[in-house]
C-alpha cells in the first residue's frame, strides 16, 4: 500500500518531487525578490525604523537610576515608603557606596536631572551631595552625614520619587504626557493648574481639522478649475499654485504677519476705508485665526495636487451625458462629478491632515498663546528641558493618534478611495 | 641636491597640508551681530597668529544642548568650542556633556597679575562655563506714544501699569525673569523673591499678576521680535536682550529708550565639549586661553553693547568700531544702568525649571 502511494507521487525528470522543486523555484524568486528590494528595505531600517523605535524605547526606558545607585535601589527594597520617615542606616551606607562612585563618573548630576523631572529640588540635591561626599568618613553614621550635607534627606518624599523611579522600566513618561501622575495613593490626575498636554492634543486635532477643511474648502475650486482650463492657461495656473513652493516658510510666514499684525496691511487698510476704528483694530495674529490662516496657506498645494490629479482624469463626457439627460448643473455635479473626486479630496484631506499635526515652526511664530500644538511642547523638551523620555512618550500618543484616526477613516472612507492621480 | 631639497620641500608641504586640516576647529555660536563680535574680536586675531588654524563658525547655539547631548550619545564630537548661557552650562556640565576647566590653568591672568579665577569672580557659575560677556534683559519703550500724554516708564512696574501706560506688551515665553519681576512689582522684597516663589502659594502670586496684563502681551521667544515689535508699533514696550536694543536704537535710529530699571544679569559664554580627542583638546585650550584673555574681551565690546565679563576688561571698552561712539554707557554693567539689578539665580532654576515651565505654559495656553 504505502508503495503505491510513493509510486504516485509526482516527480519532474530528475527525479525530484515536483512539489519540493516547485517550493525550491518559487523560494529563488523569492529571495531574488528580497536581493532586489534589499538595499531599499536596509535603508529604510537603518534610517527610518530603527531612529523611530528608539526614540519610542525612550518613552518607557529608566535604566539611570538602577544603573547609577544599584546598592541604593537594593537597599531600599525592605523601605515601607509609607511609613513617612527617611529610611535607615543601611539604605544610606548603600547610597554612600553608589555616591562615590557616581560622582568619580561625574553620573550623580546627570540622575539628579533625571529625577529633577520627577520633583523640584532634587537636581541642586545631587549637585550639593556630589560636592560633599568627598568630606563624609566612615567614623560617623552615614544617615547623620547626609542629612548635615542637605537636610532634604530626611524627607521621605525624597525617597519615595527615588523608590518609585527606581524599576528599569517606567510608566511616568506616559502618565505625564496625559496629565497623570503617580502618587502614593495610585494613579491620580494632576493638580488643574498643571494640566497641559491633553488640551493641547485637543487643541492640535481640531487646528488640524480646521486646516484641512479650509484647505479643502479653497483648493477644491482651484483644482476644479485647474483641471477645466485648457492646457496653457492651466499650465500658468499651477505656476502660481506651485510658487510658494519656492518661497522660504519662513518667509512666508513673516510675510503673514506683516500682513495680518494689529498695525499691518489688512488692519491700515481697514482703517482707510473706515471699516474699523482705529482703536479696536482687529486681532489676526498671536492666536488661532494666525494659526490657521498661515497654516491653510502653506499647505494649500498638498490638497490641491491630488485634487488636480484626480479631475483631471474624469471625463467631461460624464458630466455631458448628465446634463443630456436631464440634470441642472449643480446636480450633474453633485451626483456624477463630484463623487469621482471623492478619492482625490480623501488623497489631500489625508496629507494636509498629517502635515498639519506634526507642525511647529509656524504655530511657534505666529500661534502666540492659543494657536501653539503639541508638537510645541515636544520641541521644547527635546532641545531645552532635555527631558526626552516625556518628548518620546508625548511622541507616541501623537503617532498612536493618527494611526486611529488613519483607521477611523479607512472604516469609513475605505483606504482603496484614495489616490493620488 | 635639487631634486632632493624638492622632495624636502615636497613632503614638507604635504605635511603642513595635513597638520593645516588637522587644525580645523569649530566653533559654535549664536550667529548675528553677536557671532560678527566674536570673529572680530577673537578668531581674525587667533588666526592671525595661528596661520595653520582654520576656525569654522557653526550657528547651533540655540539647538547646542540637544545636539550636544545626541553627539555624545552617538560617540562623535564634531564640536570643539560651544557658546552657551551660564544655565544650559551648568545643565550641560550636570549631563557630562561638558569638560570641566581649571581656571588656574586653563584661563590666563589678568594683566596686573591678578588670577583668572578671581578675574571673573563670581561669575564661574559651573565648573565647565568660561563666561565672555555679561548681557542683560530688560525693557525697550517706545518715546513717542500720544496716550501716555508725556510721562515715560521709570521703574519695572510700568509694564503692569496699563492704565497709565496703556498698549501692548512683550515678554518672553517662559516663566524666567517674568515671575521674578511680576512678583517684584507686587511688593515683594528683591531679596526674598525665589523664597516666595518656591512656594505654590509665591506662583500662584505671579501668574495672578501676571495675569492682569495678559490680555495686553504678545510672547516672544526669539530675541529679534521685541526690537521688530517695537519698530513696527505692534507693542509700546517690551523685553529683550540689552544688545538688540542697543541696535535698535543707535544702529536704526528708532525713537525708543531703554529702560535699565530691574535688569536681569544674565551670562554667556563657552563651554568644551567632553570627550575631544587629545589633539583637539590641546588646540581648543590654547584658543579659549588667547581668546578669554582680558584685552580680547574688552575688543568684543567694540562691535556688540554687551559687558566684558572680566573686572580686568572693564577700563579698556573703548568706542564702538563702526558708529564711534562710547561704548561704556550701554554696557548693562555701567554704574548709571545698574542702580537697581536683579542677579537670576542659577541654582533654584536648574531645580525649578520644569515644575514652574509647565504651571506657566498650563496658565499661558489657558
Amino acid at each position: 500500500m504505502s508503495d503505491s502511494t510513493a509510486d504516485q507521487v509526482l516527480t519532474t525528470q530528475d527525479g525530484k518531487p515536483l512539489k519540493a522543486s516547485l517550493a525550491k523555484a518559487l523560494r529563488r524568486e523569492k529571495l531574488r525578490a528580497l536581493a532586489l528590494i534589499a538595499p531599499l528595505l536596509i535603508f529604510v531600517l537603518i534610517t527610518f525604523v530603527a531612529p523611530i523605535a528608539d526614540m519610542l524605547f525612550r518613552s518607557v526606558e529608566n535604566g539611570i537610576v538602577a544603573d547609577t545607585l544599584p546598592r541604593t535601589v537594593i537597599a531600599l527594597q525592605d523601605w515601607d515608603p509609607t511609613s513617612g520617615e527617611a529610611p535607615d542606616e543601611a539604605v544610606f551606607a548603600a547610597l554612600h557606596g553608589d555616591m562615590v562612585v557616581a560622582v568619580e563618573a561625574k553620573k550623580h548630576t546627570r540622575l539628579g536631572s533625571r529625577l529633577n523631572y520627577e520633583q523640584s529640588g532634587i537636581s541642586s540635591l545631587f549637585r550639593k551631595t556630589g560636592r560633599r561626599i568627598k568630606k563624609m568618613d566612615d567614623a560617623t553614621p552615614f544617615k547623620e552625614q547626609f542629612i548635615k550635607a542637605d537636610k532634604k534627606w530626611a524627607d521621605a518624599e525624597i525617597w519615595q520619587t527615588l523608590k518609585r523611579f527606581s524599576p528599569r522600566y517606567t510608566d511616568g513618561y506616559f502618565l505625564n504626557s496625559v496629565d497623570a501622575h503617580r502618587t502614593s495613593d495610585g494613579i491620580e490626575l494632576k493638580p488643574a493648574d498643571e494640566r497641559i498636554y491633553m488640551l493641547l492634543f485637543g487643541r492640535t486635532l481640531f487646528l488640524s481639522i480646521m486646516i484641512t477643511v479650509s484647505c479643502l474648502l479653497l483648493g477644491y475650486p482651484i483644482a476644479f478649475l485647474l483641471a477645466a482650463l485648457p492646457l496653457r492657461s492651466s499650465n500658468l495656473l499651477m505656476i502660481l499654485v506651485l510658487l510658494p513652493f519656492w518661497t522660504s516658510l519662513l518667509v512666508r510666514t513673516s510675510a503673514w504677519k506683516v500682513l495680518l499684525q494689529q498695525q499691518g496691511v489688512i488692519n491700515d487698510f481697514l482703517v482707510w476705508i473706515g471699516l474699523v476704528a482705529d482703536a479696536d483694530r482687529l486681532v489676526m495674529i498671536n492666536n488661532q485665526t494666525g494659526t490657521i490662516i498661515a497654516m491653510t496657506h502653506i499647505l494649500l498645494p498638498f490638497m490641491i495636487l491630488p485634487l488636480y490629479s484626480v479631475m483631471k482624469t474624469i471625463s467631461p463626457t460624464y458630466v455631458r451625458a448628465a446634463k443630456s439627460l436631464g440634470a441642472n448643473d449643480w446636480i450633474a455635479f453633485w451626483r456624477v462629478y463630484f463623487p469621482q473626486s471623492v478619492p482625490g479630496i480623501g488623497a489631500g484631506a489625508v496629507l494636509v491632515f498629517i502635515l498639519s499635526i506634526g507642525y511647529y515652526i509656524t504655530p511657534e511664530l505666529v500661534g502666540g498663546t492659543s494657536g501653539i500644538f503639541i508638537s510645541n511642547r515636544i520641541a521644547y523638551h527635546i532641545s531645552s528641558s532635555l527631558n526626552w523620555g516625556l518628548a518620546a512618550a508625548l511622541g507616541t500618543m501623537l503617532l498612536a493618534a493618527v494611526m486611529v484616526l488613519f483607521v477611523v477613516y479607512d472604516r469609513i472612507v475605505g483606504i482603496d478611495n484614495v489616490k493620488l492621480g | 641636491m635639487k631634486l632632493k631639497t624638492l622632495v624636502l620641500a615636497g613632503s614638507a608641504m604635504a605635511f603642513v597640508g595635513t597638520a593645516a586640516l588637522a587644525a580645523d576647529m569649530t566653533i559654535v555660536s549664536w550667529g548675528g551681530a553677536y557671532s560678527a563680535s566674536q570673529n572680530n574680536a577673537y578668531h581674525k586675531p587667533y588666526m592671525e597668529k595661528n596661520a595653520g588654524v582654520n576656525i569654522i563658525n557653526d550657528e547651533s547655539s540655540a539647538e547646542a544642548v540637544a545636539k550636544l547631548r545626541a553627539m555624545n550619545e552617538a560617540g562623535n564630537i564634531t564640536w570643539d568650542l560651544v557658546d552657551v548661557v551660564a544655565s544650559d552650562a551648568i545643565r550641560l556640565c550636570d549631563e557630562g556633556l561638558a569638560m570641566e576647566i581649571d581656571p588656574a590653568t586653563d584661563l590666563a591672568a589678568a594683566p596686573d597679575g591678578t588670577s583668572a579665577a578671581d578675574d571673573f569672580g563670581d561669575l564661574l557659575v559651573s565648573e565647565c562655563f568660561i563666561p565672555q560677556i555679561v548681557y542683560s534683559t530688560t525693557f525697550g519703550y517706545r518715546s513717542d506714544v500720544a496716550e501716555w500724554g508725556g510721562k515715560e516708564p521709570a521703574d519695572i512696574c510700568a509694564v503692569f501699569d496699563t492704565e497709565t501706560f496703556p498698549g501692548k506688551r512683550s515678554l518672553e515665553k517662559r516663566p524666567i525673569n517674568n515671575v521674578e519681576w511680576a512678583l517684584l512689582c507686587d511688593g515683594v522684597p528683591k531679596d526674598e523673591v525665589y523664597s516666595v516663589l518656591e512656594t505654590e502659594e509665591g506662583l500662584d502670586r505671579a501668574l495672578a499678576k501676571l495675569a492682569t496684563i495678559k490680555d495686553d502681551v504678545i510672547w516672544w521667544s526669539a530675541g529679534a521680535e521685541t526690537p521688530q515689535l517695537l519698530a513696527d508699533k505692534e507693542v509700546v514696550i517690551g523685553s529683550t536682550y540689552n544688545g538688540r536694543l542697543f541696535a535698535l536704537i543707535e544702529e536704526q535710529k528708532q525713537p525708543v529708550k531703554m529702560l535699565w530699571d530691574a535688569q536681569v544679569f544674565d551670562l554667556d559664554g563657552w563651554i568644551i565639549p567632553a570627550g575631544l580627542p587629545a589633539d583637539r583638546l590641546a588646540q581648543v585650550k590654547d584658543y579659549v586661553k588667547f581668546a578669554t584673555d582680558t584685552q580680547r574681551l574688552a575688543d568684543q565690546a567694540k562691535y556688540i553693547s554687551y559687558g566684558p565679563a572680566r573686572k580686568s576688561s572693564a577700563p579698556l571698552v573703548g568706542k564702538h568700531a563702526d558708529l564711534g561712539i562710547d561704548m561704556a554707557p550701554h554696557m548693562p554693567t555701567d554704574p548709571n544702568n545698574a542702580k537697581n539689578t536683579f542677579l537670576y539665580n542659577y541654582e533654584w532654576w536648574a531645580d525649578y525649571r520644569d515644575d514652574i515651565d509647565a504651571k506657566f505654559q498650563a496658565w499661558l495656553a489657558k
